[in-house]
């Protein structure tokens, strides 16, 4: 039964059938189209040249080497040097100059604010916002409020080390927790908060005694934030006079952080980034128009 | 007397029922005691069911034919259709939910069940697995019987393969949303979903090959080739990459005995090669049937089909480390895969030519039937693919392309314009065909759907290539003193415009498929009743 083909002709091609059927369907005997079998033939030869020229079958140990001594590993390393070797000119000269000097030099101020852009986009923006402008809990780079300082040596010296990170140089300032550690009562965070609050202009809550506020502030907080709450860049406490504070300037968000107080880290950067760019960075962070 | 099949079953899932409520009672793991409970409550019902019918029919063995004709098993065929219907709907809608999440990130609603991270598997993983998977099963099960002239063995045995593979869809999908996930691109379910799905994909294989056993025709034809391929290859693909290790069985949580670049190259062998056999040989299965069929002409070439299939199985398994381009993966099996992916070429057009080419004759009718014109367009987006999918492997191309949306691209054009095309006829083909109609309910509204969504699929796939290629050309643009022009977050902030082109796109295709659901409901409820003969017959009238 199985090869007893009567082959019959399609009518509308005129090319036999092969005789077989599944369920109405039958298929041609057209051969393969030649355009498709020059082509596949093509590919082969392709590939085969392709397997001469590039690393590609592997053998009981190691693999074909390929004629063209390809290797990505060095290639990518190789292209590595070349960036860098192409911007070492001015990357020399720039670890070479004080940070004033790159400021004051047209062509390396250029370079290094091409080169700080770069690295800000990358590595600081996601915190500080693509224009550093900030958010809250991370300082807005743009004004002329600064924990740690806003001048060159300041900005580089933060970069390098960053605040609160795990380089032994790091800046360190940490504000003690007054309410979760039980150093001030409740009532007492609500009466220097709101102390804090009066002083700066901002809302506060009725009833409150502020005068016992101002004795909390005076015996815990001075120390650090100055006698007229004017902050002390070294320990890098804020001055609580400004406007611009960090976690929120809501009572509740002062009290919050007079009873847990969140202490932000930057990283340090000086094992992440080379000296040039680390640099680059801080005349870039200095020309938005805060620095000091 | 109770078959040996339906007491082998009641006596397997009243086992499973058993073990899933130990498991419920003894987990500390909240998404397992879920899963478990679904588990014993789903082999409860399985149990019984298989008493049901028994006592229903009172035992009696179904005949395998009637009046000399073979009692095709049309049942799970309409309940794989109907699931494919519903997968489908449900796996565009999440699609078009994550295009506008990329967009609007406000719309990930801060919780973590509707979270991009969850819902991007979810949307790949319904519509690939649960909207194609049901396709194939369906059709597979449906043209190998016809094409047979055979009724599928079993009684329980294929009801046991389409639910329980839908089981495992259910499965599959709520463990991402309850956040249990292996992390392997398309391989997400856990361990014992991964069991579950193997136990029901042999019982597939056993009764694919069954019915092929059973033929009374002498050869095997073609479309079953490319099924058989289909489904003996995604079982060694999901075995192999699914070789964990759970923390506990009482743990929805497992670790894969591959590490490092090892499991990168497997996971990336079984992700090209879930291309391969599942979109592809599966479909190219379903287009040697319903083209043919449905254009009543015979299939283009006979000895194409041989050569293109065999090539197609033997090289598309080498190909997948062309996904691993500059990465740790060694120099020499990136480029190894590149040019299998260049021999590659020619044996996927071979389908493309067979399905154009056995239109010849027949394309007048591409202005009548809107189903067929469907498939034909659905096999110019193959081929179209296919040659992208060379040229994309190519290490230098690769260097652009990669990461980028480029091959967001490249999948949807594949995605939606191949397999979503060629599913789309097929089931136009057989909705009516299964419920006995003589047509569909409106080809009107098939015309809709179809230019809806050909307009949906080409807004899509050209606003990923633009911003594909313009996020490549970003990320490697350097300023004129050697440093990077742009921060990744400007491309983010260029890409969005074409974010929201995407979904719509996406929008205009999900809503061309709701047509399609009301369509098909309309032809099974309204639907005028076939006569006669129940099944279409080609121009060509067997030759006796």
């Amino acid at each position: 039964m199985a090869d007893m083909h009567k082959n019959e002709i399609d009518r509308i091609s005129g090319v036999e059938t092969t005789g077989h059927e599944w369920d109405g369907l039958k298929e041609l005997n057209n051969p393969l189209p030649r355009w498709w079998l020059y082509m596949f033939y093509a590919c082969i030869v392709w590939a085969v040249v392709y397997w001469v020229l590039f690393p590609t079958w592997p053998m009981i140990s190691g693999y074909t080497k390929g004629v063209l001594g390809s290797d990505q590993r060095t290639e990518a390393i190789a292209a590595f040097d070349e960036g860098v070797a192409g911007r070492s000119v001015f990357a020399d000269k720039i670890i070479a100059a004080s940070l004033e000097d790159i400021s004051r030099d047209q062509e390396l101020l250029q370079f290094a604010l091409a080169n700080g852009q770069a690295a800000f986009g990358d590595n600081c923006a996601p915190c500080h916002g693509s224009g550093g402008t900030g958010a809250e809990g991370y300082p807005n780079l743009q004004d002329d409020t600064w924990l740690w300082g806003g001048t060159l040596d300041d900005i580089h010296t933060t970069l390098l080390y960053g605040i609160r990170s795990e380089n032994d140089e790091a800046r360190i300032g940490e504000m003690p927790a007054f309410g979760r550690d039980e150093l001030l009562s409740r009532d007492e965070v609500t009466q220097v908060a709101n102390f804090v609050a009066s002083r700066a202009g901002l809302e506060t809550e009725d009833g409150v005694d502020l005068a016992a506020g101002q004795t909390l502030y005076v015996d815990n907080c001075a120390a650090c934030h100055g006698d007229n709450l004017e902050g002390i860049q070294e320990m890098g406490a804020p001055s609580l006079m400004s406007a611009n504070y960090l976690y929120g300037k809501s009572l509740d968000d002062i009290k919050a952080q007079v009873h847990s107080p969140r202490n932000g880290v930057m990283p340090a950067w000086v094992d992440r980034l080379d000296p040039a760019t680390i640099k680059s960075l801080t005349v870039y962070v200095h020309s938005f128009g805060g620095g000091q | 007397m109770v078959s040996l099949e339906e007491g082998g079953f009641a006596i397997f899932l009243v086992l499973l029922a058993f073990a899933c409520l130990i498991v419920a009672g003894k987990t500390f793991d909240q998404v397992m005691a879920f899963h478990a409970g679904i588990g014993a409550l789903v082999a409860a019902v399985g149990v019984f069911w298989i008493f049901k019918t028994y006592f229903d029919d009172g035992g009696e063995p179904i005949p395998q034919e009637i009046d000399g004709k073979p009692n095709y098993n049309l049942g799970p065929v309409k309940f794989g259709s109907a699931a494919a219907m519903f997968w489908g709907l449900a796996g565009f809608s999440v699609g078009l939910l994550i295009a506008l999440q990329l967009a609007f990130p406000a719309l990930n609603f801060d919780l973590p069940w509707t979270n991009f991270g969850r819902m991007r598997p979810l949307h790949t993983s319904a519509v690939i697995f649960a909207f194609g998977g049901n396709v194939l099963l369906a059709t597979s099960m449906y043209v190998v019987q016809r094409t047979s002239r055979a009724r599928m063995p079993g009684k329980i045995l294929p009801w046991f393969v389409i639910i329980g593979y839908n089981v495992f869809i259910v499965i599959a999908g709520t463990g991402y949303l309850l956040g249990a996930t292996q992390s392997k691109e398309y391989a997400e379910p856990e361990w014992y979903a991964d069991l579950w799905l193997t136990i029901v994909w042999v019982c597939y294989l056993l009764l694919f090959l069954g019915t092929l056993w059973k033929r009374k025709e002498p050869h095997i034809y073609v479309a079953n080739w490319f099924y058989l391929a289909f489904i003996v290859t995604i079982a060694m693909l999901h075995i192999t990459n699914n070789l964990t290790i759970p923390v506990s069985i009482y743990s929805t949580k497992s670790y894969i005995v591959w590490s490092g670049v090892q499991d990168a190259m497997v996971q990336w062998w079984y992700g090209h090669n879930a291309v391969g056999f599942f979109l592809t040989a599966g479909f190219l299965a379903i287009m040697y049937y319903f083209i043919p069929k449905r254009a009543e002409r015979p299939v283009y070439s006979y000895r194409l089909s041989i050569v293109h299939f065999w090539a197609l199985i033997f090289i598309y398994i080498w190909a997948g480390p062309h996904h691993l381009h500059y990465t740790a993966l060694p120099q020499w099996a990136s480029t190894l895969g590149t040019t299998f992916s260049i021999i590659l070429w020619m044996p996927s057009w071979g389908g493309m030519i067979n399905g154009l080419m056995t239109l010849s004759g027949a394309w007048d009718k591409l202005r009548t039937d809107p189903v067929l014109r469907m498939m034909v367009v659905s096999v110019a987006f193959y081929g179209m693919s296919t040659f992208e999918g060379p040229l994309m492997s190519l290490r230098s191309v690769n260097s652009l392309s990669h990461y980028t949306d480029w091959t967001i691209g490249h999948v949807h054009s594949g995605a939606l314009g191949w397999v979503g095309y060629i599913s789309f006829g097929a089931l136009y083909c057989l909705i009516p065909w299964l419920w006995n109609k003589k047509s569909l309910y409106s080809l009107k509204l098939v015309n809709w759907h179809f230019w809806l969504s050909t307009l949906g699929i080409v807004l899509y796939i050209t606003a990923m290539w633009v911003s594909g290629i313009m996020q490549g050309l970003m990320w490697r643009a350097y300023d004129q003193l050697g440093f990077l022009e742009y921060s990744f977050v400007e491309t983010v902030e260029a890409m969005h415009p074409f974010y929201i082109i995407r979904a719509l796109g996406g929008a205009l295709f999900l809503l061309g498929a709701i047509i399609m659901a009301y369509n098909l409901w309309m032809t099974v409820r309204h639907g005028e009743a076939e006569e006669a003969e129940a099944t279409p017959v080609g121009s060509l009238a067997p030759a006796e």
